[in-house]
């Protein structure tokens, strides 16, 4: 796959000398879903705000499909769609006449067929002549979406789309991202919430502190996960590994007392059956066992309090 | 040029005059009426001509003026302060449009409605006063030039302003005693000699003079030097967006 946008080195520092992002390099690949996480204040929407050119950057560049979003900012910005965290929108407005407003403000000319598509595929075609202030929280964020989607972009950013929504909304907003998804719209999301990442992203990018710590393949990290450790207590600390125990999932702690096994919980076989009774047969006695899991949100807190440090 | 951009926001703005129509057309066409009552038939049946009109068609012009220079700078300050007060300018910000672009749908609108009012002024002026216009020309094209240089002052006002108060401060504190001190209701020729020089500091003479002359072929200052003023306050005010853009000066951070 191709990227899409490319991010180098974006820097951003704001004149009381705060620093929002560090230098971040990002490559969104085309088509996929991205989820950004980070707790508040990390930088997320600073770099969505960028990237889309409502903050200028310090230094570094950002390109989107080719376009570098300073000197191309007409092609570049045309393929963006954003959808930002706060609802803003004119209370007066009927749903219609604003999601027209937005396709115009990116100069498509009026195609209100296909306006007619995004409101029904959002669930808003019965609310068209509805003056925004009489809508619901939920039906103003769906707004949001469809006039982020009003000109047809080929990446859309979501800065936090389910902050402070219900649970059936949060769901439907999952399904409205994997149609998008299919549609091949790239999509960036950010959020606080690890099981949202789980449930749509492709890739999940953590952010804090204005550094992006780390990104991978959510089904990467998804295994690292998966992985679980057993940890034996040995009755006497030993200085090495008897042969017959020898293998790659199984080390010796430093300190010679306690052994520790990694294996994946999803394998048909976990081998534990077998590790217990070679131990037996080593003649090594045991005197306690515990088993350990990390988790995305384990990874998660590890990265950005080593981050802090 | 993203024109289907322009013409959005454009059709945009006007929506929003159509949609308080009422409050548009009728309070200017109200409030000019009370002028005409007050002082074309009250009181200024016992004014006597201001160079050879009538003081009620004396009036005309300058009413027109204080008029327009109020909404003008009314429309377009809201106008772009509205979206910066409930955040929907990050739509502008990230739309694939250049400064330009904005200021003509923004400014465009504004002017067009402050032209609607001018010319509404007009029409109920020739129900109490009779009027006749000596440069018809020249008269729209003061008339426009104020609409569209008074639009792009309130713009920056509106760029400015960090709220509803400050967004009132400008035309309330400067503009309001400009206009009423520029000759909309006398000539400055009227004023004592110290008054009549202090007053050729006020740009607002200028272009009631120039607009007035237009009417009725008198002015207080020569026709060419107010055409320079009202053409070098648009280039100053063009200037100034200009550099705000440039700078994304209480826009873009």
């Amino acid at each position: 796959m191709s990227d899409i946008v490319e991010i180098y080195d974006l820097r951003k520092a704001y004149d009381d000398g705060f620093e929002a992002l560090k230098g971040v390099t990002l490559n969104i690949k085309k088509g996929e879903i991205l989820a950004l996480l980070g707790p508040n204040g990390a930088g997320k929407t600073t770099l969505i705000s960028t990237v889309c050119g409502i903050t200028t950057s310090t230094s570094g560049s950002v390109k989107v499909d080719g376009h570098d979003t300073v000197s191309d900012y007409r092609a570049a910005r045309s393929m963006i769609g954003l959808v930002p965290q706060e609802i803003n929108l004119e209370p007066f407005e009927t749903v219609m006449s604003t999601v027209r407003f937005s396709r115009g403000l990116f100069g498509k000319p009026k195609n209100d067929v296909a306006l007619e598509n995004i409101l029904k595929q959002l669930s808003l075609w019965d609310k068209k002549d509805t003056q925004i202030r009489a809508l619901s929280g939920g039906m103003k964020r769906r707004v949001l979406i469809a006039k982020a989607l009003a000109h047809d972009p080929r990446v859309l950013f979501l800065d936090e789309p389910t902050a402070g929504v219900d649970v059936e909304l949060r769901r439907d907003m999952w399904e409205i991202v994997a149609e998008l998804k299919a549609d091949g719209v790239t999509i960036i999301l950010t959020t606080h919430y690890i099981e949202e990442a789980e449930a749509i992203a492709d890739r999940i990018g953590v952010i804090a502190h204005g550094e992006l710590l780390l990104v991978e393949d959510k089904d990467k990290l998804m295994a690292r996960m998966g992985k679980k450790q057993l940890t034996v207590q040995l009755s006497k600390p030993i200085k090495k590994l008897p042969a017959r125990l020898k293998s790659d999932a199984l080390v010796l702690a430093s300190d010679g007392a306690s052994l520790i096994y990694t294996y994946d919980t999803r394998a048909e076989r976990t081998g534990i059956t077998k590790l217990l009774s070679d131990v037996a047969a080593a003649g090594l006695v045991l005197t306690d066992i515990e088993t350990s899991q990390s988790s995305l949100e384990d990874i998660f807190v590890d990265l950005v309090k080593e981050d802090a440090a | 040029m993203n024109w289907i951009a322009v013409s959005s926001i454009y059709k945009f703005e006007m929506t929003r005059f159509f949609r308080t129509i009422t409050q548009s057309f009728v309070s200017p066409v109200l409030s000019t009426s009370l002028y005409f009552v007050v002082f074309g038939a009250a009181i200024g049946s016992r004014i006597q001509e201001v160079e050879g009109i009538s003081y009620g068609a004396f009036i005309v012009p300058g009413l027109i003026m204080l008029s327009v220079i109020t909404q003008s700078i009314s429309n377009a300050s809201f106008g772009i302060y509205f979206p910066k007060f409930i955040g929907t300018v990050f739509e502008l910000l990230s739309a694939p449009i250049n400064f330009i672009e904005i200021v003509l749908g923004y400014v465009g609108a504004a002017a067009t409605k402050a032209l609607f009012i001018g010319v509404i002024i007009l029409g109920t002026a020739f129900f109490f006063v009779d009027i006749t216009i000596q440069h018809p020309v020249w008269m729209v094209l003061f008339l426009v030039l104020t609409c569209v240089s008074f639009s792009l002052f309130g713009f920056i006002i509106g760029i400015w302003a960090g709220n509803f108060e400050q967004l009132q401060l400008v035309p309330l504190l400067i503009i309001t005693p400009l206009v009423f001190l520029g000759g909309s209701f006398y000539s400055i020729t009227m004023l004592p000699p110290v008054w009549q020089v202090i007053s050729h500091f006020n740009p607002v003479v200028y272009l009631i003079s120039g607009f007035r002359w237009s009417f009725f072929g008198a002015a207080d200052v020569p026709i060419l030097i107010s055409l320079c003023a009202i053409a070098g306050f648009t280039a100053l005010c063009l200037a100034v967006i200009w550099w705000i853009f440039r700078t994304g000066w209480r826009i873009r951070q």
